[in-house]
C-alpha cells in the first residue's frame, strides 16, 4: 500500500525532472507522451489508494525526518485519508486529461517540452500539498503550486501582459501567504507542533480567541490561493496563461487549495462558528459578485474564470457553515465540469486563432460539434440541472445555507444560481449558436484533433455522473469529516430543490431566448450597471490608483534617497577608502632591499611597542 | 662583578649596531655581517639568561641559531658570489627588479 503512495507522489516529480532535461530543445513529441503516461500512473495509484482507504482506512507514512531542531520536529510525513485521497484522485484525473489534451493544444508551441516539465511539477506540488500530514509540508506544496502557477501564467513571457499577470498572481499570493505563515507561527507557538493530529488534539485546551485568530490567519492564506475578495483580481488576469493551465490550475486544482485548507482544518473551524459564518458570508458575496461580472464580460476565458470564482464562493459557504463533506463534494464535481469547460474553450480558441472575444464567434456548432456538445454538457452541469453533477453538489450547498437559518446567504446563492445558468448559456449561445460572426472576421474554424476530443470524454462523463455517487461520497468522507445533519422537512427540501431548478432553468431559457434574437440592445451597454460590471466594479483601477501608484512612489523615494544616498554611499565609501589606501601604500614596494629592511625594522618596533603596552586580559 | 644586566646591555648594544647596519649599509656583504651581529647578539642574550636560570634550553637554542646562521650564510654567500660574477657589483641599489 505504501508503494502506491510513493508512486502517486513521485511519478509527477519523475516526469517533471525527466522532461526538464529536454526543456531547451525544440518540440519533442515523446516528452508529452512520457509526462502523460507518468501522470496516468500516478492517477492509477491514486485510484488504488482510494480502494485501499475504502477497505482498510487511512494510511500514514513517515518517509524521513526533515527538520529536527530543539523542540521542533517536522517529518516528511504523508497521510492518505478520506479527504486527501479524494483530492489526489481529482487532481491526478484532471491532470491526466490536461496532459493528454496539451499534447494537442501545445502542438505548435516551440516551448512544448518546457510546458510539460512545468505542468508535471505543478502536479507534484499539488500532491505534496494534499498529502502532507503537517502544516509545513502543506505550506511547501502551497508555495510550490504558487511557483508553478507563476511559471505557467507567464509561460509566454515575451508577452508583457502575460508576465505582468504572472507577477500579479504571485504578489497577491505572497500577501495572503504572509497571513498563512502567521497562522502557522501562532499554531506552533501555542501548540508546539505542526502535525495535524497533534494540533487538532490540542485545540480544545486553547483559548478561543487564539483559535479564532489562527482560523482567521489561515483563512487569509486560503483567500489568496482561492482568489476570494479582495484578493480576487489575479485570477481573471491569470487567463493570460495557456488554456490547459487555466483548466488545471486556475479552475480545477490549485484555486481549490484554499477550500481544501478549510476542510482539512475543519476541526479548528467547527470550534469557531463565528469565523466560519464570516467565511460563508464572504463566500456568498463572492459567489454573487463574481457571477455578476461574468454576465457582461466578452472574453471567453474570463467568463469562465469569474464563474470559477463564483463557484469557489459556493464552496466556502459550505465549508464555512460546517458542511465540510459538501464543500469537498462540490470541489470535486466542479473540478470535472469546470476543467471540461476550459478545455472546450481551448478548442474554440484554437479554432479561432486565439481570438477570445465571444462577440466575434457565433454559430460554431456547425464546424465543431463535439466541442459544442461537451461544453454544453459542462454548462448544464455548472448551471446545476438535474441529473448532472453540479445539481447534486450545488443544491446541497443551498440546502445547508437554508438549514443554518442563513436565509440571506441562501438568497444570495439562489440568485447566484440563476446568474450562473444565464452566463453559462450566454457563452454557449454566443459561441456556438446564432449568427456566424466569425465569417465577417475571416476565421476558418476547425474541430480539434480526435485524440483531444477523446481525452475530454472522461471529464464529460464525470460531469454527468459524478453527482450520482453523492451517498457513497458522503459515507466515505464523513468517516473523517464531521457529519452534517440537515433537519429541514422533506417538503421544504423539495420546494427548495424545485425553486433552485426553476431559477436555473429560467436563467438558461432567458439566455437562449434573448440570444437567439440577437441579444441585448446596444443601449444596455451605455448603462451604469453594464459599465460597472464590465469594468469589474473598477476594483483593478482602485488597486492601481490607491495601492500601486503610492507604493511605486514610495519605492522610488526609498530607492533614490535612502538606498542610493545612504546605504550604497556608505558601502561605496568603504570600498573607496580601502582602494585609496592601497594606491598610496603601493609605493612602499619600491623593490629596494634596504627600504624593505627598514620597513621590517619599523614593523618590529611597532610589534615590540604593542607587546609592551598591550596586555590582553589573562 | 658581571651580572645578567651587563650581558643584556651588551646584547642590546650589539643588536642596535646590527640593526643600524641592516638599515644603513648598501653592500650586500656588509648586510650579511650585520645579520650575523644581530643573531649573535641574541645568542649572547640566550646564553646569559640560560646561565642565570640554570636552564640549558637557552644554550641549546643558541646552538640551533648558530647552525641555522651558518647554513644561511653558506647559501647566501653562494648566491652573492654568483651575483657578483654576473653583475660585478653587490650594491643593493643595483639589485631592484621588482617595483610596486
Amino acid at each position: 500500500m505504501e508503494k502506491y503512495l510513493y508512486i502517486a507522489l513521485f511519478a509527477p516529480l519523475a516526469s517533471s525532472l525527466f522532461v526538464a532535461l529536454f526543456a531547451t530543445r525544440p518540440k519533442m513529441l515523446f516528452t508529452g507522451v512520457v509526462a502523460s503516461i507518468l501522470i496516468a500512473i500516478s492517477m492509477i495509484s491514486s485510484f488504488i489508494l482510494l480502494m485501499d482507504v475504502n477497505t482498510y482506512g487511512a494510511l500514514h507514512v513517515n518517509m524521513m525526518d526533515w527538520i529536527v531542531a530543539g523542540n521542533l520536529y517536522i517529518p516528511f510525513g504523508f497521510v492518505v485519508d478520506e479527504v486527501s485521497v479524494i483530492m489526489m484522485v481529482t487532481v491526478t484525473l484532471v491532470s491526466t486529461v490536461v496532459h493528454i489534451y496539451s499534447i494537442g493544444y501545445m502542438d505548435h508551441d516551440k516551448s512544448f517540452n518546457r510546458f510539460f516539465s512545468y505542468l508535471s511539477a505543478f502536479v507534484f506540488s499539488m500532491m505534496i500539498l494534499v498529502m502532507s500530514d503537517n502544516f509545513v509540508g502543506l505550506f511547501i506544496g502551497w508555495e510550490g503550486v504558487g511557483l508553478c502557477s507563476w511559471l505557467l501564467i507567464g509561460f509566454w513571457y515575451h508577452k508583457h501582459s502575460a508576465s505582468w499577470a504572472a507577477n500579479e498572481a504571485f504578489i497577491m499570493n505572497r500577501i495572503a501567504d504572509l497571513g498563512m505563515l502567521m497562522g502557522l507561527f501562532l499554531i506552533y507557538w501555542n501548540v508546539g507542533s505542526l502535525q495535524y493530529e497533534e494540533v487538532f488534539a490540542a485545540l480544545k485546551d486553547l483559548d478561543s480567541v487564539i483559535v479564532a485568530t489562527i482560523g482567521m490567519f489561515l483563512f487569509i492564506g486560503a483567500m489568496g490561493k482561492s482568489a476570494q475578495f479582495p484578493l480576487h483580481t489575479w485570477l481573471a488576469d491569470a487567463m493570460e496563461g495557456p488554456t490547459p493551465v487555466s483548466a488545471l490550475i486556475h479552475a480545477a486544482t490549485m484555486v481549490t487549495a484554499g477550500v481544501y485548507l478549510v476542510i482539512r482544518c475543519g476541526e479548528l473551524y467547527s470550534m469557531i462558528p463565528d469565523v466560519g459564518f464570516a467565511i460563508a458570508s464572504l463566500g456568498a458575496f463572492v459567489a454573487l459578485f463574481a457571477a455578476s461580472m461574468a454576465l457582461v464580460n466578452n472574453d471567453l476565458k474570463r467568463i469562465i474564470a469569474y464563474s470559477t470564482l463564483s463557484q469557489l464562493g459556493y464552496m466556502f459557504v459550505a465549508a464555512g457553515l460546517g458542511a465540510y463533506w459538501i464543500a469537498l463534494f462540490h470541489l470535486m464535481t466542479h473540478a470535472f465540469f469546470k476543467s471540461l469547460l476550459f478545455l472546450g474553450a481551448g478548442n474554440v480558441m484554437h479554432a479561432m486563432h486565439d481570438e477570445l472575444n465571444i462577440k466575434k464567434m457565433g454559430g460554431l456548432y456547425g464546424s465543431m460539434k463535439a466541442t459544442a456538445i461537451l461544453m454544453s454538457v459542462a454548462s448544464v452541469a455548472l448551471a446545476g440541472i438535474y441529473p448532472l453533477a453540479g445539481f447534486f453538489s450545488k443544491d446541497k450547498i443551498l440546502e445547508v445555507a437554508f438549514n443554518e437559518g442563513a436565509y440571506f446567504l441562501w438568497f444570495a446563492l439562489f440568485i447566484g444560481a440563476g446568474l450562473t445558468a444565464f452566463y453559462s448559456f450566454r457563452l454557449v449561445m454566443l459561441v456556438f449558436f446564432g449568427e456566424k460572426e466569425y465569417i465577417k472576421h475571416g476565421f476558418h474554424p476547425h474541430e480539434a484533433q480526435p485524440f483531444v476530443i477523446y481525452a475530454l470524454l472522461p471529464l464529460g462523463l464525470l460531469a454527468v455522473i459524478a453527482g450520482w455517487f453523492e451517498h457513497q461520497f458522503e459515507g466515505f468522507t464523513t468517516r473523517l469529516l464531521a457529519r452534517y445533519e440537515i433537519h429541514i422537512s422533506h417538503g421544504i427540501e423539495i420546494i427548495l430543490i424545485g425553486a433552485t431548478l426553476c431559477i436555473a432553468v429560467g436563467g438558461i431559457a432567458f439566455a437562449i431566448y434573448k440570444y437567439q434574437r440577437g441579444g441585448f440592445s446596444k443601449t444596455w451597454e451605455e448603462g451604469f450597471f453594464y459599465k460597472l460590471l464590465s469594468n469589474q466594479y473598477y476594483i483593478p483601477k482602485v488597486y492601481e490608483l490607491y495601492i500601486m501608484r503610492p507604493f511605486t512612489i514610495l519605492s522610488q523615494f526609498v530607492w533614490q534617497k535612502i538606498d542610493m544616498k545612504v546605504v550604497d554611499f556608505t558601502v561605496d565609501s568603504i570600498a573607496r577608502t580601502i582602494y585609496k589606501t592601497g594606491e598610496k601604500s603601493r609605493k612602499m614596494q619600491s623593490g629596494n632591499l634596504s627600504d624593505m629592511l627598514r620597513w621590517m625594522v619599523v614593523g618590529i618596533v611597532v610589534l615590540l611597542v604593542l607587546a609592551l603596552f598591550y596586555r590582553p586580559m589573562a | 662583578m658581571i651580572t645578567l644586566t651587563h650581558y643584556l646591555i651588551l646584547t642590546g648594544l650589539l643588536f642596535a649596531i646590527g640593526l643600524v647596519g641592516v638599515m644603513r649599509r648598501t653592500n650586500l656583504l656588509m648586510l650579511f655581517f650585520s645579520t650575523e651581529i644581530l643573531l649573535n647578539a641574541v645568542n649572547i642574550g640566550f646564553v646569559a639568561v640560560s646561565k642565570y636560570y640554570g636552564d640549558f634550553t637557552g644554550q641549546m637554542f643558541a646552538f640551533f641559531i648558530i647552525a641555522v646562521a651558518a647554513s644561511e650564510v653558506a647559501v647566501g654567500l653562494g648566491l652573492l658570489i654568483l651575483w657578483y660574477k654576473r653583475n660585478g657589483s653587490v650594491d643593493l641599489n643595483s639589485l631592484q627588479m621588482m617595483k610596486g
